[in-house]
């Protein structure tokens, strides 16, 4: 019986100690610093919002864990020992392992602003920011988020939701512009504006002011514009959590390099979700780090099979996310980029109350369907899925919209629209 | 530019202000204290003034909750502060309000002279749509039907964005003011016996029963009435849900149903999702199911047999199951104590007519939730928001189907699902539980 230790208790690394446990005997450990068993992340900002207790965010009951063997080690890992194959937590106790998969997710980026130190500033990716973010905003009456992403939106909405006054800075022109395209964009700024929060695009922050006790009272942006705040929420991105790997021998670059089978340099050691980085990706064009929830749960559950003794590529297949902007929901499935690729076309559909959008892409010449972007409308996964795989062309597409209406029973069904809008540019 | 300047002057744009919240609670307070005055015989000589300016008060202050927390603002899920509030979070005010509910139900079936005060107001109302004094039931019903429309009429302002939850409670509306209030009393007025097409056997347990059966069956409005009930009971029931799921009743029809989606709405989430509680449930809703078919059946036994086999078991039988479960269980529990265990509890673990169509849905329908594909965050607002404690999330985050015998179908895991990942269909029933 091996010792298989997975450091994080994230969605990567309990998947893969789930489906380990299904498939062999063998002794499970699972470390984690943030908290006692999993939670879902993404539910964070429903906890700040009131909408839940951080129970309600447990998919497992607590004995679910040792009813299943898996055992459950609280504590910080400090280094990686892959000669005698240990591993020190921060409190001096050491973990031996036969077999270790490092899933240890990541870590929000600061990019050394002036002050992003002070109280009151802060990323948004674990239980300790929530709590601080709990402690350090009472009282506050204005904030400034920075980052026009997912998780600059959702800390937005939370403190919106506490009756905090937001300006949001974005450093692009346009909202989430490197990944919606510009029709899209457009339609979550005025929902954002709707909601009364004070979006600023194109600019950037620039330094952060000390109220004289280090404590954050305001920031200055890159347009010279001061804006006071008594908290500072920090969305510009996250970056692997992979310190406690330096000098163990495991090959890094931004994350843990693996191979297509999630194994890194080191023999039996492995890495999954946001703290791998994919030597190759299997899917052309991805990038070789994806931290998103999804495909930290398809890289736990492949490398699953490779550690259980089926080695198993990862193969996420078509790409597909989803997020929410306040009340508009985001699905997206296949390669619909910011700004179109030469030799592709797109099609777009905006309902004339203006909150809600259906865009696709396909390639010209061949009219092979490439993706789609849906805002407010509800799409069905599996449809568009068999569509990307066996390469449908757009009419095929638009004449099968109907299959692919997922909104609520008695909703209009907006695909209808979208294929009738889509008619008069069919030749 | 012009918007976010004006919007730096709101304190909070999506809170209830401050002064709406303090009027809401004014207008509370008063209608509350109103009706705990007539109890000692305040306005015994203008009832209908004084059960006006009652119920005024706490439609107002309804009102302003909603006009505080969902007009003007863009229409969403909004769920903002449910777990900080004490009366949504099981505080000193859900404790207090549990008490009253109960000590109200207590009084109802046990004592309904202590509350004669109460049942006073309603006599204008009564000898208008009945034509005699008003007893204590009728008064219920009264505040049971205002509790369903103005509730109702929140939950429709807040779920204004999905057309399914607005047809569903307009449906629960209706059929409460209509079938569960105003026909009753209609026929009492045409000096007929009360009858509710919307609740037949085995939840309006004694329907069967040898006894009623012989009252209702010396008129031909009552035969019809049996005849009814039956088709209800033992075809509509399982052809309907067949079709649609058990929520054509539990959702769309059923006065139970109907209060727990509106008056209840605010205390969904206080069910309890853990696993013991489901194997509680299964045993206990089973069992009264079980208890209610043989007790019927055991009635019938009797009267065959003149009472000569079974002597005054079988009636004893019949009381106790009338105490127990039609006002201990779904009275006092089942209402009283919304605040703390939350909506369904009568529906979850004692309801026998949910207990019929759970076992028709979970083996004979068309009816599922479908997950879409992998899109699953694992985030628990399913889970949290399901009155009938149901962990949805553990069947979505595995890509499955839920097919339970105890959903409803109110459809609200799919509301606050912020992805998008849940869908209440009719399909095809032997391709649901297949694993895709």
């Amino acid at each position: 019986m091996r010792h298989i230790v997975i450091i994080g208790n994230g969605i990567s690394g309990i998947t893969a100690a789930r489906h380990i446990r299904k498939r062999s005997d063998d002794r499970i450990t699972v470390v984690s610093g943030e908290s006692d068993h999993f939670y879902s992340r993404t539910a964070l900002m429903y906890i700040y919002m009131g909408h839940m207790r951080y129970a309600h965010t447990k998919p497992y009951e607590d004995h679910f864990w040792a009813k299943n063997g898996i055992d459950l080690v609280r504590g910080w890992v400090e280094r990686v020992d892959t000669t005698s194959r240990e591993l020190e937590l921060s409190d001096g106790r050491w973990i031996t392992w036969d077999v270790l998969l490092v899933a240890s997710g990541s870590r929000s980026n600061l990019f050394g602003w002036p002050g992003q130190d002070l109280r009151g500033v802060q990323g948004l990716y674990g239980l300790q920011d929530l709590e601080r973010m709990e402690r350090d905003t009472t009282g506050v009456r204005q904030a400034v988020v920075v980052g026009g992403g997912l998780i600059g939106v959702e800390l937005a909405e939370m403190l919106h939701s506490r009756g905090i006054h937001v300006t949001f800075l974005v450093r692009e022109p346009r909202f989430w512009g490197r990944v919606l395209p510009e029709a899209g964009s457009h339609l979550i700024e005025r929902h954002l504006r709707e909601h009364g929060i004070d979006l600023r695009l194109g600019t950037g922050l620039q330094e952060l002011v000390d109220d004289g006790t280090g404590r954050v009272k305001a920031v200055r942006t890159t347009n010279r514009e001061e804006f006071p705040a008594g908290f500072v929420g920090i969305g510009v991105g996250v970056s692997p959590n992979i310190g406690f790997l330096q000098g163990s021998g495991v090959s890094t670059d931004r994350g843990v390099l693996v191979n297509g089978f999630l194994e890194t340099n080191v023999r039996d050691v492995y890495a999954a979700g946001d703290c791998a980085q994919l030597q190759a990706h299997p899917e052309p064009g991805r990038p070789a780090i994806e931290a998103v929830w999804y495909t930290g749960r398809m890289m736990g559950e492949a490398v699953a099979r490779t550690i259980t003794g089926e080695r198993t590529a990862y193969d996420p297949g078509p790409w597909f996310n989803s997020a929410k902007f306040f009340d508009i929901e985001y699905q997206t499935y296949g390669r619909v980029p910011a700004i179109l690729d030469e030799g592709h076309d797109a099609h777009t559909w905006e309902h004339p109350d203006g909150r809600r959008s259906l865009h696709l892409v396909w390639e010209k010449a061949s009219r092979r369907f490439l993706g789609v972007n849906a805002l407010g409308v509800r799409l069905r996964h599996e449809v568009f899925d068999a569509w990307l795989r066996q390469g449908a062309s757009i009419d095929a597409v638009v004449a099968g919209l109907e299959r692919a209406h997922f909104d609520p029973e008695f909703h209009r069904r907006y695909v209808r629209d979208l294929a009738q809008s889509f008619m008069p540019v069919v030749p | 530019m012009s918007r976010s300047d004006r919007s730096l002057s709101l304190a909070g744009p999506h809170h209830l202000g401050v002064g709406s919240t303090r009027l809401a609670a004014w207008g509370a307070g008063t209608g509350t204290m109103v009706l705990v005055a007539a109890l000692f015989g305040f306005g015994a000589d203008h009832p209908a003034l004084v059960l006006g300016v009652g119920w005024g008060a706490l439609a107002l202050a309804v009102l302003l909750v909603i006009r505080g927390r969902y007009v003007g603002k863009p229409a969403g899920v909004r769920n903002d502060g449910v777990f900080h509030r004490s009366l949504t979070a099981r505080g000193a005010i859900a404790w207090a309000l549990g008490i009253a509910f109960t000590a109200y139900y207590v009084a109802l079936y046990w004592f309904p002279e202590s509350i004669a005060g109460i049942t006073r107001l309603f006599d204008p109302l009564s000898r208008l749509l009945r034509g005699r004094p008003a007893d204590q039931w009728f008064a219920y019903g009264g505040f049971y039907t205002f509790a369903v429309l103005v509730m109702g009429a929140k939950f429709l302002v807040k779920y204004r964005h999905s057309r399914y939850q607005t047809w569903r409670t307009v449906s629960v509306m209706f059929f409460q003011l209509g079938f569960a209030f105003l026909l009753p009393a209609f026929l009492a007025l045409m000096q007929r016996p009360e009858f509710y097409f919307s609740y037949f056997w085995p939840l309006d347990y004694d329907a069967l029963w040898p006894g009623t059966v012989g009252s209702f069956s010396t008129t031909t409005l009552g035969l019809w009435a049996i005849g009814i009930g039956l088709v209800l009971t033992f075809v509509a029931t399982p052809v309907l849900t067949f079709l649609y799921g058990k929520r054509w009743y539990c959702s769309w029809v059923c006065g139970c149903g109907g209060l727990a989606e509106t008056a209840g709405d605010p205390f969904r989430q206080l069910s309890d999702k853990s696993l013991k509680a489901w194997k509680i449930e299964r045993w206990m809703v089973h069992g009264v199911l079980l208890l209610i078919t043989l007790l019927t059946a055991l009635l019938w036994v009797n009267s065959a047999l003149e009472g000569g086999w079974l002597g005054s078991f079988s009636q004893g039988f019949a009381k106790a199951y009338g105490f127990v479960i039609g006002a201990v269980f779904s009275g006092v529990v089942g209402v009283g104590f919304y605040p703390l265990l939350g909506s369904r509890v009568w529906c979850r673990f004692g309801c026998p007519m949910a207990a019929y169509l759970g076992i028709v849905q979970r083996f004979f329908s068309r009816f599922r939730i479908t997950t879409n594909g992998g899109q699953c965050i694992s985030c628990g607002n399913c889970s949290t928001y399901c009155e009938m404690g149901i962990d949805v999330r553990s069947y979505a985050q595995r890509g499955q189907d839920i097919v339970r015998a105890s959903c409803v179908g109110c459809g609200i895991c799919a509301e606050v699902c912020p992805r998008g990942v849940l869908r209440l269909e009719n399909g095809d029933w032997k391709l649901r539980l297949e694993e895709r």
